[in-house]
């Protein structure tokens, strides 16, 4: 039985932490002899890459292997499943199936998370023969991208059934560790299912069987070793790095200022000086250290009539959301973005743009008529938004996209000069906007009687965000939201059912799933 | 042609006497062709046949050695037709498509040629696209052979079984006058295996030397009186001989005991599935060595009356494994115990799922509990007795997302329906047909365009109720390879014709890419042995479509976007077509990487394009990505707990098609995109240039940086 056929690494992962359940026997020696293995992976992944290198490995150490695959139009970056089985060569042919079968595989590698939750489904991983291996990465289904909101599945849900459903589990980012080592992901596949223990072939023998395929042996052997030692290794939950607290760099005067700041910050309730932490930086970062002074002003406000026995909840999310309002997107703020010495580091980096390599930047900007106008101090702005010529000139002359080579001077200056009109931004037409409808909203949420009703109108302004016409249909997601308002008044149940219509106008861009939220509140209102 | 080699393969299609092939199943049957002296090839492409196609195309050489005729064939139709090659002439031929799209489009050559009967050896290989993976209607191929009485083997799922199989098609065609078809499931078509190979034959005849002596009979061709004489020779003469031919040359097989309470009939494509069954069952062994009698049919098309009825002498129920529906097999077997008089009882789709495939566990479950009711003595205490329930796995079915296929990353058609869907914000929804092809994806999230395909080239077809025009104008898609498959004369000639309103774009993408990149008409490749380089606008002009418009880069969603709008609203009469061709990128990038790659190391110099998005730009609508669906257009979550919604991120997997920058730029979405072309090996004078406008630009942002707080290195 080829669960435990390598005794050796099973006690290794054992002793790692990794794990290791001990071996059953099969229930009928008869069928003992073939292992059965499937492959579930994304189109593109190169699943066909790995399946031949079993294959080769099991011809080459004394097995009769068989494998199929469905190929055709799931490999377009559909879910795609690879089917291997094997037993030692006799002097007759065995009889091996086509296809994996619920409760009948011995070794699931899994290309991807969700693939591991597929399989999981599909009952090909069981307790009681089922080594998993998996690589903990995602590759989003379209699905979960397109949600205006936050669609992505939950990892953590997989790993916890596969910790259930599988007799042992090996677990990494294999397609990290693939990158990090030039390769793609088949070979550290390839080094996991080694380092399972799974098979009944020593390391060397995998080895082999990636020199005898012949095509980029030199990476793919890098990330075959890194995986198995990763594999290894692997401890089964990788703790995300704590966020540092926010040190500011620069000149002397504005550093005392900072700390000044941020000593206020110390002083508020614990649960809000955390997040009030990281919206002074970004209040500071858009503007000025007044402006996250006026920023502390209205939250230490809130704060001191906030309700300690609620864990000053109201506090924790208009710190989060009034930071995110102050910090609006526009013209500057993209500017300024843009042009930063750490951006193009970052960038460079990113893109393999070292020594002896040049870094072309292209930025699309498409600013409308109306950004173009927001731009303006506030009277004359207004004056020409009220005149359909104006904005029908302006509309003519800003209808193009502009492509802008931020590593030529031309662009740059541009963007580096409307960078710094931090100054000049208090005073725009845009600016007064946003403090009004940043005003109305706060008022609106203090203004409730029910708590948990005013936390839920703050974090209503989620729903805001993106530019031009996103920002347009973010804005009325959010008015029509808050029309519910009235609606819900004096409801035990209100703040849930604005939560409810805040959660639906998050689900689809046109707004099909809020249109329903707002009828049933309709309905019993 | 999408610049593959198929030079390994072509060379174990050289393996002589003794030798051994190892390899994948649809290349095990383009060995066994050349064994068994074919003359002449075709077919069509389409999974899971297409690497025969392929291979084909590559091994010219081979072919020409040999005196073998290879044809790529323009559809299903012409393949089926080339067989009449067999018809007066003993050669033999074979052809190829998928099944079951395959056979409809051949059906009426199929017909002629059953009816007209054959003098050598035809060989149809159909590729049965059914269950997990397939793209197409769920059917049988069966019913054809059925209709058109002509033969079906249906060969167990091993190499050596599937390449005797190509040698007893071919004798069984000729002793029997009659067409063969040899199906092969799609697993079977990919399964790797081994068998031992003999030498290629010449044909005895080949196709050049019957041009030199032509022959005809007018009692082959099918017009009354003689089409009603064939009918009567199918009966009378064909099928007894095809039913002897069975029989004395044991095409079929029974293994297992003689004496049992039951016995099971299976189609020999579900053999190796049905042990399977049996072995978890504890009545098989690795080996096949069965204790339940199994009746194998390699030919599942005649039903050989009185094998069967030998099989089920003495036994109590008989269960037959025959998947899809309807179930054709059971119900002639029902005929055959019903006219014997046979107080066997059969059971078939009583126990078994009419419709779906025959998975692992239906085929556990339906044949456990045929023999738990049927024959209870014969099983293990353990397969009776219920296991122990085992440990409660959560269920993830709410959890895990569907994954359909889609576009490749860089997809050249991507932008082409982010183009369509913008128009369509703008004049709202519209009727529109799709054809057959990888722009059906886009009838999926997130474009969801298109609600309907008629089949192979009849997009615009599809839309010829609509043809006399309405407020909107109803628009339809067709891919290159569907215009020439079909397209031209069903589609085209028929909105010229009948003076269509409508409009339909023409998905150009250099060759036929979604079966593997072969060359047609429209291909821009250089072939040796084929015509390419026909524009489509040429072809449509010359069926007397004028309103024709050409866009050479699809990429430009703005001009796309202008295009549509325009064959939308134009006052022009007659059909608007647009032809929107950009090379397939899946093939362009194998074809491409590595030249780029030593092009580098050589020291050229290269530009490389990719896109990134500016996190703390990007707002978390996504809604770039409703306008894309790109593979390396992703999210992802920051660590900045002001942030709830995930962010877009483009993974190292983009090529830099530049759909991102179009879309964001014609959907004025947000400025979050940039492209990033890093230059390798740069000239010297471009070098130097760029160092001092660095130093320039870096000047300009230490300035700044030290005249604020800077946060940077902090998430």
């Amino acid at each position: 039985m080829a669960a435990g056929a390598a005794p050796g690494a099973a006690a290794e992962l054992r002793g790692r932490g990794v794990t290791v359940q001990e071996p059953v026997t099969a229930a009928d020696p008869r069928l003992g002899g073939i292992i059965k293995l499937a492959v579930l992976a994304v189109g593109g992944q190169g699943g066909g890459v790995l399946t031949g290198w079993i294959e080769d490995l099991a011809r080459a150490n004394g097995y009769a292997a068989q494998a199929t695959s469905v190929a055709g139009v799931a490999q377009r970056t559909g879910a795609t499943v690879y089917y291997v089985e094997m037993c030692p060569v006799t002097d007759r042919a065995p009889v091996f199936s086509l296809m994996p079968a619920a409760g009948d595989v011995d070794v699931l590698i899994a290309a991807e998370m969700m693939e591991a939750g597929r399989a999981i489904l599909r009952g090909f991983v069981t307790p009681d023969r089922t080594t998993l291996v998996a690589s903990t990465h995602r590759a989003l289904a379209v699905s979960e991208k397109m949600v205006p909101g936050d669609g992505i599945a939950s990892s953590d849900e997989v790993r916890a059934a596969a910790e259930v459903a599988a007799r042992r589990i090996v677990m990494a980012d294999f397609e990290a560790i693939a990158g990090a080592n030039g390769s793609v992901i088949s070979a550290s596949l390839f080094g996991g299912l080694a380092a399972s223990g799974a098979l009944p072939f020593p390391r060397e023998a995998f080895e082999a069987a990636i020199r005898a395929g012949g095509k980029g042996i030199e990476g793919s052997l890098r990330a075959f070793g890194a995986a198995y030692e990763a594999a290894l290794a692997a401890p089964l939950a990788v703790e995300a790095p704590a966020v540092q607290p926010a040190i500011g760099a620069g000149p002397t005067h504005l550093r005392g200022e900072w700390e000044r700041l941020l000593a206020r910050v110390r002083r508020m309730p614990e649960p809000v000086a955390e997040m009030a932490g990281a919206g002074l930086r970004k209040v500071v970062d858009f503007q000025d250290l007044r402006y996250g002074a006026e920023y502390l002003d209205r939250l230490e406000a809130i704060v001191a009539r906030d309700d300690a026995g609620r864990g000053h909840l109201l506090s924790r999310e208009v710190a989060k959301h009034l930071a995110n309002a102050m910090a609006y997107d526009d013209v500057i703020r993209v500017a300024d973005l843009k042009t930063r010495d750490s951006r193009f580091r970052r960038i460079a980096g990113e893109m393999g743009a070292q020594e002896g390599r040049l870094l072309h930047l292209t930025e699309f900007m498409h600013p409308r008529a109306e950004e173009i106008v927001g731009l303006f101090p506030a009277p004359l702005g207004a004056r020409l938004e009220g005149s359909a010529r104006a904005m029908r000139l302006l509309g003519r002359v800003f209808a193009r996209g502009r492509r802008l080579r931020t590593d030529r001077l031309p662009s740059f200056l541009l963007l580096h000069a409307l960078g710094g009109l931090k100054d000049w931004r208090r005073r725009t037409l845009r600016h007064g906007r946003e403090v009004a409808h940043r005003e109305a909203w706060l008022a609106l949420a203090l203004g409730q009687q029910d708590y948990d009703l005013a936390v839920e109108v703050i974090r209503c302004r989620r729903l805001i965000k993106g530019y031009s016409d996103t920002h347009a249909r973010g804005l009325s997601k959010f008015d029509r939201v808050l029309e519910a308002l009235p609606l819900l008044k004096g409801r035990p149940d209100a703040a849930e059912w604005l939560r409810r219509l805040r959660e639906a106008a998050l689900k689809d861009e046109a707004g099909k799933a809020l249109d329903d939220a707002l009828r049933t509140v309709r309905s019993f209102a | 042609m999408a610049e593959r080699s198929f030079k390994e393969e072509i060379a174990k299609l050289r393996l002589g006497e003794g030798e051994t092939f190892t390899g994948e199943g649809i290349l095990a049957i383009t060995k066994a062709l050349l064994e068994n002296g074919v003359g002449y090839v075709g077919g069509y492409q389409g999974a899971p046949i297409s690497h025969l196609m392929d291979v084909l195309a590559d091994a010219e050489e081979l072919l020409g050695e040999l005196g073998v005729r290879y044809e790529a064939n323009a559809n299903e139709a012409a393949a089926a037709a080339m067989l009449a090659a067999s018809v007066h002439y003993p050669i033999r031929g074979a052809v190829t498509f998928k099944g079951s799209v395959g056979v409809n489009v051949a059906s009426d050559a199929l017909a002629n040629l059953a009816s007209s009967g054959v003098t050598g050896g035809a060989l149809v290989i159909v590729g049965e696209d059914y269950g997990e993976g397939s793209s197409i209607m769920q059917e049988r191929t069966h019913a054809f052979a059925m209709k058109s009485q002509f033969w079906l083997l249906d060969p167990r799922p091993n190499l050596p079984c599937i390449v005797k199989a190509v040698g007893d098609g071919f004798e069984l065609s000729e002793a029997t006058n009659t067409p063969v078809m040899l199906m092969v499931r799609i697993r079977s078509c990919h399964v790797t295996g081994t068998f031992a190979t003999k030498d290629n034959r010449r044909p005895t005849l080949s196709v050049r030397d019957a041009l030199s002596a032509p022959r005809s009979d007018f009692a082959r061709v099918v017009l009354p009186p003689m089409s009603f004489a064939h009918e009567q020779d199918k009966i009378r003469t064909r099928w007894p001989a095809a039913e002897r031919f069975i029989r004395e040359r044991g095409l079929n097989e029974v293994f297992g005991p003689k004496e049992a309470p039951v016995g099971i009939v299976v189609q020999g494509g579900h053999y190796n599935g049905l042990i399977r069954a049996l072995q978890r069952l504890g009545l098989a062994d690795i080996f096949g060595e069965t204790q339940v009698p199994i009746y194998v049919l390699n030919v599942t098309y005649p039903l050989v009356a009185s094998e069967f009825l030998e099989f089920c002498e003495g036994k109590g129920e008989v269960l037959v494994v025959e998947e899809g529906q309807p179930e054709f097999i059971e119900q002639m077997l029902s005929t055959h115990l019903y006219r014997a008089g046979s107080p066997v009882r059969l059971r078939g789709k009583d126990v078994f799922p009419m419709a779906g495939e025959y998975t692992g566990q239906v085929m556990l479950d339906a044949v456990g509990r045929f023999l738990r009711e049927a024959a209870p003595k014969l099983l293990p205490a353990v397969a009776l007795a219920p296991n122990a329930p085992g440990p409660v796995i959560p269920d993830l079915s709410k959890t895990v997302p569907i994954r359909p296929p889609g576009f490749c990353t860089g997809c050249p058609e991507r932008p082409i329906f982010a183009a369509m869907k913008l128009v369509e914000k703008e004049l709202g929804k519209h009727q529109i047909s799709a054809d057959i092809g990888c722009h059906l994806f886009a009838s999926l999230p997130p474009f969801e365009i298109g609600g309907a395909t008629m089949g192979y080239g009849l997009g615009p077809a599809a839309n010829a109720a609509f043809d006399g025009g309405g407020e909107r104008r109803p628009v339809s898609i067709i891919g290159d390879g569907g215009f020439w498959h079909n397209g031209l004369s069903s589609s085209f000639t028929n909105m010229a014709f009948n003076k269509s309103d409508g409009v339909a774009i023409v998905v150009d993408n250099y060759y036929s890419a979604a079966t593997g990149g072969q060359d047609i008409m429209s291909s821009r490749a250089e072939n040796p042995t084929k015509a390419t380089k026909h524009p489509i606008a040429k072809a449509l002009n010359g069926v007397g479509i004028t309103w024709v418009r050409q866009v050479d880069r699809t990429y430009d969603v703005r001009r796309m976007r202008d295009v549509i709008r325009e064959a939308l609203t134009t006052d022009a009469k007659g059909p608007k077509v647009i032809v929107a061709s950009s090379e397939c990128m899946l093939n362009r990038q194998r074809r491409e990487k590595p030249l780029r790659t030593q092009a580098i190391r050589e020291g050229r110099r290269v530009e490389a394009p990719r896109f990134g998005v500016d996190e703390a730009v990007c707002t978390g609508d996504h809604a770039c990505i409703r306008l894309s669906g790109c593979p390396s257009l992703s999210l992802k979550k920051l660590d900045d707990p002001l942030r709830d919604d995930p962010v877009a991120s483009i993974d190292p997997s983009c090529v830099g098609c530049g759909n991102c920058g179009e879309v964001a730029d014609a959907a004025v979405l947000c400025p979050s995109f940039y492209r990033a072309d890093v230059v390798h090996n740069p000239a010297p004078w471009e070098a130097r240039w760029a160092g001092w406008r660095a130093r320039v630009i870096g000047w300009l942002q230490a300035r700044r940086r030290a005249r604020r707080l800077n946060f940077e290195g902090v998430a």
